[in-house]
């Protein structure tokens, strides 16, 4: 079932001047597609300016396509009488804290949202708490919100979309400005409720890193969607991913490197463990009964000096080193 | 152009009932044209600590000298200071005000007495460095995507010239290009003009590809200024303040740890591949004899 279904849309921004006069049309959305299914988690990756929270305020129903429209578990979002009902199952994160941050203190902004979609007051207490404590903020439950750390007030934002318990949470770039301890908090956390709540997630994020772990990774350009995969496919294509401001993660980027001066380290790796049986096995393991060496049979591995791929997939030794890794996609590095 | 602070203390809302202490007696010094990397987990006090280098918040206790003289003795000109040392906040949204992005970045120049024209150059300059291009300059700051606001509220501090540059998170929320272009020019900009750079991140592994030294709070302390190296020596510490190891670190720890001999202090993709591909040649190398 889909519960995010976005159809060729488009949405420009105008700029007018005192009289209303349009002054300057900024096209961002421009023929974006996107089917996202309840119960999975979706990551969303594009380079600054390539329409991702414009698609999130979308989906919010925040701003409303121009052409095209977007369906939030069926609700077409020009509905206005939709409205309070889409935005109970979609909850959203802004990218910008202070943006979302309301009461006077953090418990009272937690409530909010409960608050306002009608939860039953002694079932609001037990979210806030149970919110407050899933990001780590318990202990300034009391504190004045603008008197908070930056990474403190993104948390308390995150903790309010939490207790209204959407269907979909929709964050935009929820830990920029986190500490790497509030980074892996906020995945798992995430992570859980997509687990154990089945509540469908869609992040979006410029740590590539934290791409890994989705079902699926879609990226932006020019308003619209251009790839679309898995972690595993996505992250195989790096040139392309390069070509649109992207990156991999550093594993993925240094089994690449690895990969291009000539070692036959398979692609699309992603996990720091995987990455470390491969290099195990051709550094050291392969060196114990060096009499039946499993290694090159004297065909030097092209250097790649000219700046061209050298194509390892041909050449690879005989043993497998990759025997349960799924979805390598085989060929379709590059 | 050096910033030395001794015995600093910030405490919020000082005397009351909500006081609470958010740096702690925090001494240094910083090396004519150093690049310092300052981590610290949420809420540690690193924004805090920065703001007050500029002058913009005075500490309750403590000094602060630069070049040798103390900020906040009596008749010290602060918005010299300022021009000087230049501040970008961690929210770009606190630091862009004006009409369009153009005037927004000529506010600085002009009000360090440049002409209209010195200062629109001195702008155009800047905001070419950060990668706004002309399109961009009558837009409202506030009609920009978040990365385009970081950009332009770093091109509004680049804009003059200033001597010791201070960003707070200046990666946060740009594209993964973005963010090497951004650090890229102030790399280039602390080499070229041996300005001193003290970047705030939570990125372990940029501090680790551009710091020369790191400066680390917990809990509104100073506990390590050190290089990276050894700073990062100190992971299984630094994990318990919330903090990491760069991920390629624990990499090559764990190929320590089963018995390759790779140096396990290096943290960037470069320095592994190099450790790495020493280790494939000297095994090639064997195995063709
Ligand atoms: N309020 C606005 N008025 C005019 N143009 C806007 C406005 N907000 C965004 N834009 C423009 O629309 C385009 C898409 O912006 P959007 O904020 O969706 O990008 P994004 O992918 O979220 O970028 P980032 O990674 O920087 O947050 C950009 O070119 C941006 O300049
Ligand atoms: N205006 C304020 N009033 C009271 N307390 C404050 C205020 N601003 C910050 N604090 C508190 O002071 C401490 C240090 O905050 P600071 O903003 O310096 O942290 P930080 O290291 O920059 O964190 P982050 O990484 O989240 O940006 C925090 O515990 C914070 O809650
Ligand atoms: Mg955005
Ligand atoms: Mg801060």
């Amino acid at each position: 079932m889909k519960i995010i279904d976005a159809v060729h849309v488009f949405f420009d921004y105008m700029r007018k001047d005192e009289n209303d006069k349009i002054e300057e049309i900024s096209p961002a959305l421009s023929d974006m597609n996107l089917e996202i299914e309840k119960g999975s988690f979706v990551c969303v990756l594009g380079h600054n300016g390539s329409g991702k929270s414009t698609f999130a305020k979308m989906v919010n129903g925040l701003l409303l396509p121009r052409e095209g429209s977007v369906y939030v578990a069926d609700m077409d979002t020009a509905d206005d009488e939709l409205l309070i009902k889409i935005r109970e199952t979609a909850g959203m994160v802004f990218q910008n804290p202070d943006n979302q941050i309301i009461g006077n203190i953090v418990e009272e902004d937690v409530a909010f949202g409960p608050e306002n979609i009608g939860v039953p007051t002694a079932e609001i207490r037990d979210r806030v708490d149970e919110a407050l404590e899933a990001v780590n903020m318990t202990k300034y439950k009391d504190r004045s919100p603008g008197k908070l750390s930056g990474g403190q007030k993104q948390r308390v934002a995150i903790a309010g979309v939490m207790a209204m318990k959407p269907e979909c949470i929709i964050l935009d770039e929820p830990t920029a400005m986190l500490d790497p301890k509030g980074r892996k908090d906020v995945i798992r956390t995430v992570r859980e409720l997509n687990k154990r709540d089945g509540i469908t997630i869609v992040l979006i994020t410029h740590y590539m890193e934290e791409a890994v772990d989705a079902d699926r990774v879609v990226v932006m350009d020019g308003g619209r969607v251009v790839m679309d995969g898995t972690p595993r496919e996505i992250f195989s294509r790096v040139e392309e991913l390069k070509a649109l401001r992207l990156d991999v993660p550093q594993i993925t980027e240094l089994a690449y490197e690895l990969r291009k001066a000539g070692m036959p380290v398979p692609c699309g790796i992603l996990r720091k463990e995987e990455l470390e049986e491969v290099i195990m096995e051709l550094l050291f393991e392969g060196d114990k009964g060096s009499c039946d060496s499993t290694d090159t049979d004297g065909t030097e591995p092209d250097l790649g000096t000219d700046g061209t791929e050298p194509d390892l997939g041909t050449d690879r030794p005989e043993q497998d080193l990759d025997t349960d890794r799924e979805d390598k996609s085989e060929g379709a590095c590059q | 152009m050096s910033i030395k602070a001794e015995g600093l203390t910030y405490i919020y809302q000082a005397g009351t009932a909500m006081e609470s202490y958010a740096v702690r007696d925090i001494s240094f010094e910083t090396k004519d044209g150093e690049f310092i990397g300052l981590i610290g987990h949420t809420g540690s006090g690193k924004s805090t600590l920065i703001q007050q280098l500029n002058g913009l918040i005075k500490p309750t206790s403590g000094k602060i000298y630069y070049n040798g003289e103390d900020i906040h003795s009596e008749g010290y000109d602060m918005k010299r200071l300022r021009q000087r040392v230049g501040l970008v906040f961690q929210y770009p949204e606190y630091q862009l005000f004006e009409t369009d992005v153009l005037t927004d970045v000529k506010f600085g120049p002009k009000n360090m007495g440049m002409s209209d024209i010195e200062a629109e150059e001195a702008a155009k300059r800047a905001l070419k460095l950060v990668g706004i291009g002309e399109d961009f300059y009558k837009r409202s700051p506030f009609e920009l995507s978040g990365g385009q606001k970081r950009r332009a509220a770093i091109a509004g501090v680049l804009a003059m010239d200033p001597e010791v540059l201070i960003l707070d998170e200046p990666a946060a929320g740009l594209d993964p290009l973005g963010k090497t272009e951004i650090l890229e020019t102030i790399a280039r900009l602390h080499r070229e003009r041996n300005n001193t750079i003290i970047m705030v991140s939570h990125s372990m592994e940029d501090v680790a590809e551009y710091a020369d030294r790191i400066m680390v709070l917990d809990d509104g302390k100073l506990v390590y200024f050190d290089s990276p190296k050894e700073v990062f020596r100190h992971y299984e510490e630094l994990e318990k303040m919330g903090l990491s190891a760069p991920q390629i670190t624990y990499l090559m720890g764990d190929l320590k740890k089963r018995g390759l001999q790779v140096d396990d202090s290096v943290g960037t993709v470069a320095e592994a591949c190099r450790e790495i591909l020493r280790l494939w040649k000297e095994k090639e190398e064997k195995s063709a004899e």
